[in-house]
C-alpha cells in the first residue's frame, strides 16, 4: 500500500513537471453571479496557458456561502457580495489573512454594482425616488438583511439617502428605514427569492434590486418591468479573494491568483460590463455608459466607517435592523 | 455489544426467544450513535455562552414571538389534521369506491415531496395572484405571506401522520362494535362519542403528536409561504438559520435547545395522556 502510494506521488510529480497539469478551482460566490462566472471562467480557461484550468462555481446567499467555507467547503476563490463575509472567513477560520482586501487593486473589487428600483410596466405608482417608497399603500420587496448581502446594500442605500437629504441626520435615517420596512410584506432569505416573489408571485410595487439583477430581469422578460434609478444610491463593492490555506493545500495558488488578476484585464472587464456589472476600467465603463447611469453613490468606507462598523451597528443582534422590528420603538 | 447486556441482571427464563441481551445492546448502541450523541453535541454548544448569554439569546421579544408562532401554529395544525385525518381515514377504511387506491396513495405525497417543492407549490397557489389566493382576495383574506401561510404549510405536511396512524386502528375495530352499540340502544351520536372515539383516542393522540413534532421542526416548506416578517410570521427554525448566517453558532444552538426541550416536554405529556386514555378503557 505504502509503495503504491509513493509510486503514485512520483507519477504525479513526473507528469506535473513534464506537461500542463489539470487544475480545478472552486469559486464560491453569491447568488446572482451564475451567468457572470460562467462567462468569466470560460474566458479565463481559454487564455491561461500554464495549466489546464477548470473553474467550478458554487452559488448561494453570501452569508451562507461564507459559513460553508468556514465549515470546510474547499473554496480556492471567494467572490462574495460584501467584504464583511470574507472578513468572517478570515476571522472565524483563519483561511486568509485579515488584510486580504489590500492585496488586489480597488479594494479587491474588480467590478462594482449598485441598488436600483425595479417597478412594474408603465411605473403605475410614479415611483421616482426613495421617499416615494414610503407613500401610503406602496409595497416594497427586498430580502432579509440578516441573510442576504444584497439586502444589506439596499438597507444602507436607503439609510444614506435619508441621511444626505437636506436636514437629514442619523435619527431621521433610522425613522425612514423603519418606515420603509413597514412597507415590506415579504422578507425572503436571498436576492433571487425576492426577485421571484416580485416577478412570479406578483407581490409588491417595487423591488429593491442589484443593478445587474434588475437588468437581467429586464432582459429575460422584456416589456414587463422598468428600472428606476433613484437620486442617490450606494456603491456596492463585491470583493474577490484567494483563500490562501486552501490553495496551498490544493497546490492551485498560481492558477487561483492568475484568475483573480484576470478579472481586472480589459477582456474580463468587457464581460463583466456585458453581464451588467460596472467595470472598474474607465474606458470600458465609458463604452457602456448608457447602461450605467451616473448617480451619486454613498460608500461603506466613507459614510458608514467600513463594513465591520456597519455590520455591528446595523445588522448584528440587537442592532438597528432588529430595533426597527421591536414593538413600541 | 453483548457485554453490555450481560451486566444487566434480568430473569432470562421469561423470554421464549433468545437474543435479549444482544438486541438490547444493539438498541442502546444504535440509539446512542444516531440520536443521543448528536443531541448531546447540540446541548453542549450553548454552554460557551454562559447562563446569562444563553438567557439573553433566547429571551429577546423576537425569539419569543417566533417560538410562540412555531409552537402555536404546529399545535393548531395538529388539531386540524386530527379532525380531517380522522374523516379521511374513516372514508378510506370503511368505504369501497372507485379511485380509493389512488386517494390512498395521494395521502403519502407530503411525506415524499421535497419540502421546498411543497413550499413553492403552496405559495404559488395561495399568493394573491394564485388560483386559490385570487379567489380569497375579494373577501380581504390573505393566506400566503401571513401567519396563516405557516398554518397551511404545517397542515399539509402533517396530514399523512394523522391518517396513517388512525387507519390500522380503525380497520381493527370492525363494524360489529358499532352494531352492538346500536342493538343496545345507543343513538348514532352516542355510538361515535362513547364507543368509536374513545377506542381511537390513543391513535388520534399519537397522530397529533407526530404532526405537531413535524410542524415544529419544519423549515423548507414554511419559509416560502410565511413572509418571514420578524414578530409576525417568522418561525423559530428560520431564526436559527439567521443566527448561523451571522456565524453565531452558540446562539443558534441556544434556540435549538429551547425547541428541543419544549418539544420533548410536550411529546412526553402527549405520551402520558395517550397511556392514560388507553388504560381507561
Amino acid at each position: 500500500m505504502k509503495r503504491l502510494f509513493s509510486l503514485l506521488i512520483a507519477a504525479g510529480l513526473l507528469t506535473g513537471t513534464a506537461a500542463q497539469a489539470d487544475v480545478t478551482l472552486l469559486n464560491v460566490s453569491y447568488d446572482p453571479t451564475r451567468e457572470l462566472y460562467k462567462d468569466l471562467g470560460a474566458a479565463f480557461a481559454a487564455s491561461y496557458k500554464a495549466d489546464k484550468v477548470t473553474i467550478n462555481t458554487s452559488n448561494g446567499g453570501s452569508g451562507a456561502q461564507a459559513r460553508a467555507v468556514i465549515d470546510g467547503l474547499q473554496a480556492d476563490i471567494l467572490t462574495l457580495a460584501l467584504a464583511a463575509d470574507i472578513d468572517a472567513v478570515s476571522k472565524n477560520a483563519g483561511l486568509l489573512p485579515g488584510d486580504w482586501q489590500k492585496r488586489l487593486p480597488d479594494n479587491s473589487t474588480p467590478y462594482t454594482s449598485t441598488i436600483v428600483f425595479l417597478v412594474r410596466k408603465g411605473n403605475p405608482w410614479k415611483i421616482k425616488d426613495w421617499n416615494d417608497l414610503v407613500k401610503q399603500g406602496i409595497q416594497v420587496v427586498t430580502p432579509n438583511p440578516k441573510t442576504s448581502g444584497g439586502a444589506r446594500w439596499a438597507y444602507l442605500a436607503a439609510w444614506a439617502y435619508a441621511e444626505k437629504t437636506p436636514g437629514g441626520n442619523a435619527q431621521k435615517a433610522k425613522a425612514f428605514v423603519a418606515n420603509l420596512y413597514k412597507h415590506v410584506p415579504v422578507l425572503d432569505t436571498g436576492a433571487r427569492g425576492s426577485t421571484t416573489t416580485f416577478t412570479k408571485r406578483g407581490i409588491g410595487d417595487v423591488l429593491l434590486s442589484w443593478e445587474n439583477e434588475a437588468h437581467l430581469a429586464l432582459k429575460e422578460t422584456p416589456g414587463q418591468y422598468e428600472i428606476v434609478y433613484p437620486s442617490h444610491s450606494i456603491l456596492a463593492e463585491p470583493p474577490v479573494a484567494v483563500v490562501d490555506k486552501n490553495v496551498d493545500r490544493h497546490k492551485s495558488r498560481a492558477a487561483a491568483e492568475a484568475f483573480v488578476k484576470f478579472l481586472y484585464t480589459p477582456a474580463a472587464q468587457e464581460i463583466e460590463a456585458k453581464d451588467f456589472y460596472r467595470p472598474r476600467n474607465p474606458e470600458i465603463l465609458a463604452k457602456y455608459k448608457s447602461q450605467f447611469p451616473n448617480i451619486p453613490l454613498a460608500t461603506v468606507d466613507g459614510d458608514f466607517g467600513g463594513w465591520q462598523k456597519a455590520q455591528s451597528t446595523h445588522f448584528a443582534d440587537g442592532g438597528i435592523f432588529d430595533q426597527i422590528y421591536q414593538p413600541g420603538k | 455489544m453483548s457485554a453490555i447486556g450481560l451486566k444487566i441482571p434480568l430473569p432470562r427464563s421469561r423470554h421464549v426467544l433468545p437474543g435479549f441481551s444482544l438486541s438490547l445492546g444493539f438498541t442502546l448502541f444504535y440509539l446512542a450513535g444516531i440520536v443521543l450523541i448528536p443531541l448531546l453535541a447540540l446541548v453542549i454548544r450553548p454552554f460557551e455562552l454562559g447562563w446569562d448569554g444563553f438567557w439573553a439569546a433566547i429571551s429577546t421579544p423576537r425569539v419569543l414571538a417566533s417560538l410562540r408562532l412555531s409552537f402555536g401554529m404546529s399545535a393548531f395544525a395538529a388539531v386540524i389534521d386530527s379532525v380531517f385525518g380522522f374523516i379521511v381515514a374513516w372514508v378510506l377504511v370503511r368505504y369501497r369506491f372507485p379511485g380509493r387506491g389512488f386517494l390512498d396513495a395521494v395521502i403519502d405525497l407530503p411525506f415524499a415531496l421535497p419540502t421546498a417543492v411543497a413550499g413553492i407549490a403552496l405559495s404559488t397557489l395561495y399568493a394573491p395572484n394564485g388560483w386559490i389566493g385570487s379567489l380569497l382576495v375579494p373577501y380581504g383574506i390573505r393566506i400566503a405571506y401571513t401567519p396563516w401561510g405557516v398554518l397551511v404549510a404545517m397542515i399539509f405536511i402533517g396530514l399523512p401522520f394523522s391518517v396513517r396512524t388512525l387507519e390500522p386502528v380503525l380497520g381493527e375495530i370492525g363494524q360489529e362494535v358499532e352494531e352492538a352499540a346500536a342493538t343496545l340502544g345507543a343513538t348514532r351520536v352516542q355510538t361515535i362519542t362513547k364507543v368509536v372515539i374513545p377506542m381511537l383516542m390513543p391513535a388520534l393522540l399519537t397522530g397529533a403528536a407526530m404532526a405537531f413534532a413535524r410542524g415544529v421542526g419544519e423549515y423548507g416548506s414554511v419559509i416560502f409561504i410565511a413572509g418571514n416578517i420578524p414578530m409576525v410570521s417568522e418561525i423559530a427554525p428560520l431564526l436559527i438559520v439567521t443566527k448561523l448566517e451571522q456565524f453565531d453558532y452558540a446562539g443558534a444552538a441556544a434556540i435549538g435547545v429551547v425547541m428541543l426541550a419544549a418539544s420533548f416536554i410536550m411529546l412526553l405529556a402527549l405520551n402520558g395522556l395517550q397511556a392514560w386514555s388507553a388504560s381507561r378503557r
